[in-house]
């Protein structure tokens, strides 16, 4: 059971009446990683979280978390995991820091409770009561109550939500602590950035499944090709220009004045198009080699209308 | 240095009962209208009509030996029913049920701790309207073993029919229904109206409500001296049996 992945999911199901919120899901978690589930709203992606942390039975398929059935071996999973919850959680009159030195109680083995509160800078709120925190407050007190146990697998769901800047950061510097430290985290979000910066697995959810998986360089890399920006005089040759590219290259004035070439990228295709401009006598502005980033990804993958 | 290092584990389970006991009481003590409802509405009702002739009472003694086990009655329900329901609701509604759901605290657990906090909040109530009501001149009489059980009968009603309206309402439908029925039992319970007020087909129902069953018989014992009141002990274990078997039916976490 040591061995077991934190999180291994086989054809999971999960339906709401008539509603399927989760149809025939796999997932599988490494130990000691920071896993990104990203998804539109409604692709199942707390209805997934929350079946691991015992709150759902599925309707059909296995859930094993750290090796174990989160709904039949509860009582031996609850100590081991720690869970933030999209909100609340929270008695409304409690204190920041009496709530989480209670949370701490339940456990045998707690993190030092002021070196927690001094590190996600809730000391300033430590006699507000819940109900009168900020946002942010909420958040990094959840935050903080999901790792006071000392847990070998922390769920967060959306725990950067609404931060600042600044909150957001310290949010991203606990994680990769956790992570260090040898914790396992799974952490639901909308933010490409955060799991770029900190994830080195992205599991992108739709429709219900795991639509792509992989690291964030794997998932950037594969399908559609980089391009190159510039901008330069509006009207320029394009059909000159295509005739010095490789085979299957395209170049496209997307905007009055502004280009992109789309092709497999190297070194020589950035030679081979400025040496056109220099022999047009163009001066290319803002010459730029994009790479797919993970929204680009994302955006094909799960479309880009708005779904309701 | 690795401050997050991985040990998991639950404390020990008297430990995390302890925990939970003392954390729910001081939220409820700590709470405004929760301190209104169990402590200053019975204390006010005492001093008030034991003071005033308002209603007329029944039974031998002075007026205050007749209040005294109403208002003992209504200190129950407030905390166990009302109070609790409306707390409950609202933990329920703000996802502290849920949170909790994923610690190391069992949920049997958890119930117990309410129980826990529901009985030290009534040893105080039951205190200070006991002195309160000696200063008035209160003379009780009868056996501590039937005053006793008729407490823990009518707080294991009370709380099983909290629990039921906490864990199927909307929060802010609990809180309406919850004072409602406070009133309403209030009025029509036996507390500081007696029920021989009432006609006597309208009486012959509400002999068997909760409150009614529990303020009769802690009037039987300490007003009159008399035994075991077993029928109001047999109503109030009925309630509990149906309120506790519903609230574990039908309650929702979520």
């Amino acid at each position: 059971m040591q061995n077991s992945p934190a999180v291994e999911i086989a054809g999971l199901v999960k339906r709401y009446g008539e509603k399927t919120a989760v149809d025939g899901l796999d997932l599988r978690i490494e130990r000691g990683t920071v896993t990104a589930v990203l998804g539109p709203n409604g692709a199942g992606k707390t209805t997934t979280i929350e079946t691991c942390e015992g709150y759902r039975r599925p309707d059909a398929g296995t859930v094993r978390v750290l090796g174990l059935d989160p709904i039949r071996q509860a009582a031996e999973l609850r100590p081991r995991i720690g869970v933030m919850l999209q909100s609340g959680g929270v008695y409304a009159g409690a204190r920041a820091v009496e709530m989480l030195e209670h949370t701490a109680k339940l456990h045998a083995h707690p993190l030092d409770v002021p070196a927690l509160v001094e590190r996600l800078g809730l000391g300033s709120c430590g006699r507000t009561s819940y109900r009168r925190l900020s946002g942010g407050q909420q958040q990094r007190l959840a935050l903080a109550m999901a790792v006071v146990g000392r847990p070998e697998l922390v769920f967060l769901d959306e725990p950067t939500a609404g931060l600042d800047p600044q909150a957001r950061r310290a949010t991203w510097e606990l994680v990769r602590d956790l992570r260090r430290d040898g914790v396992t985290v799974v952490v639901t979000t909308h933010y490409m950035d955060e799991a770029e910066q900190l994830a080195d697995a992205v599991q992108i959810v739709d429709g219900g499944r795991v639509i792509a998986g992989g690291s964030p360089d794997e998932l950037c890399r594969g399908g559609a090709e980089s391009s190159l920006h510039f901008d330069g005089p509006p009207g320029l040759d394009l059909g000159a220009l295509t005739k010095v590219l490789p085979d299957g290259a395209a170049a496209v004035e997307l905007a009055p004045g502004n280009y992109r070439v789309e092709a497999p990228m190297d070194p020589r295709l950035v030679a081979t198009v400025t040496a056109w401009c220099a022999e047009a006598g163009v001066l290319p502005e803002r010459l730029t080699v994009q790479r797919r980033s993970l929204e680009d990804v994302f955006l094909e993958l799960t479309g880009r209308d708005l779904r309701s | 240095m690795s401050t997050y290092a991985p040990r998991p584990g639950a404390a020990p389970v008297h430990r995390m009962l302890l925990a939970q006991t003392a954390f729910e009481t001081k939220m409820l003590l700590r709470n405004g209208e929760q301190l209104l409802l169990t402590v200053v509405i019975p204390t006010v009702l005492l001093v008030l009509f034991s003071a005033v002739d308002v209603v007329s009472v029944t039974g031998p003694g002075k007026r205050v030996d007749f209040l005294a086990p109403g208002l003992l009655a209504l200190a129950v329900m407030s905390t166990a029913f009302t109070g609790q329901a409306i707390a409950t609701g609202f933990e329920r509604r703000y996802g502290v049920l849920k949170r909790l759901g994923a610690s190391p605290l069992p949920r049997w657990a958890l119930l117990t701790a309410k129980t826990g906090c529901v009985l030290v909040t009534e040893a105080l109530q039951v205190a200070l309207l006991s002195v309160i009501a000696l200063a008035l001149g209160w003379s009780p009489h009868g056996d501590l073993f039937s005053v006793l059980a008729l407490l823990i009968l009518g707080t294991a009603a009370f709380s099983g029919l909290g629990l039921l309206m906490a864990g199927t309402l909307k929060a802010e439908a609990t809180l309406a229904a919850a004072n409602l029925v406070f009133i309403l039992l209030l009025l029509a319970g036996g507390v500081i109206v007696p029920l021989t007020k009432f006609p006597s087909a309208v009486r012959s129902l509400l002999d068997l409500l909760p409150i009614s069953a529990l303020s009769d018989g802690l009037r039987t014992v300490l007003q009159t001296g008399a035994g075991v009141p077993w029928s109001d002990l047999g109503i109030l274990a009925v309630w509990a049996v149906l309120g506790l078997a519903a609230a574990a039916r039908f309650f929702r976490w979520e």
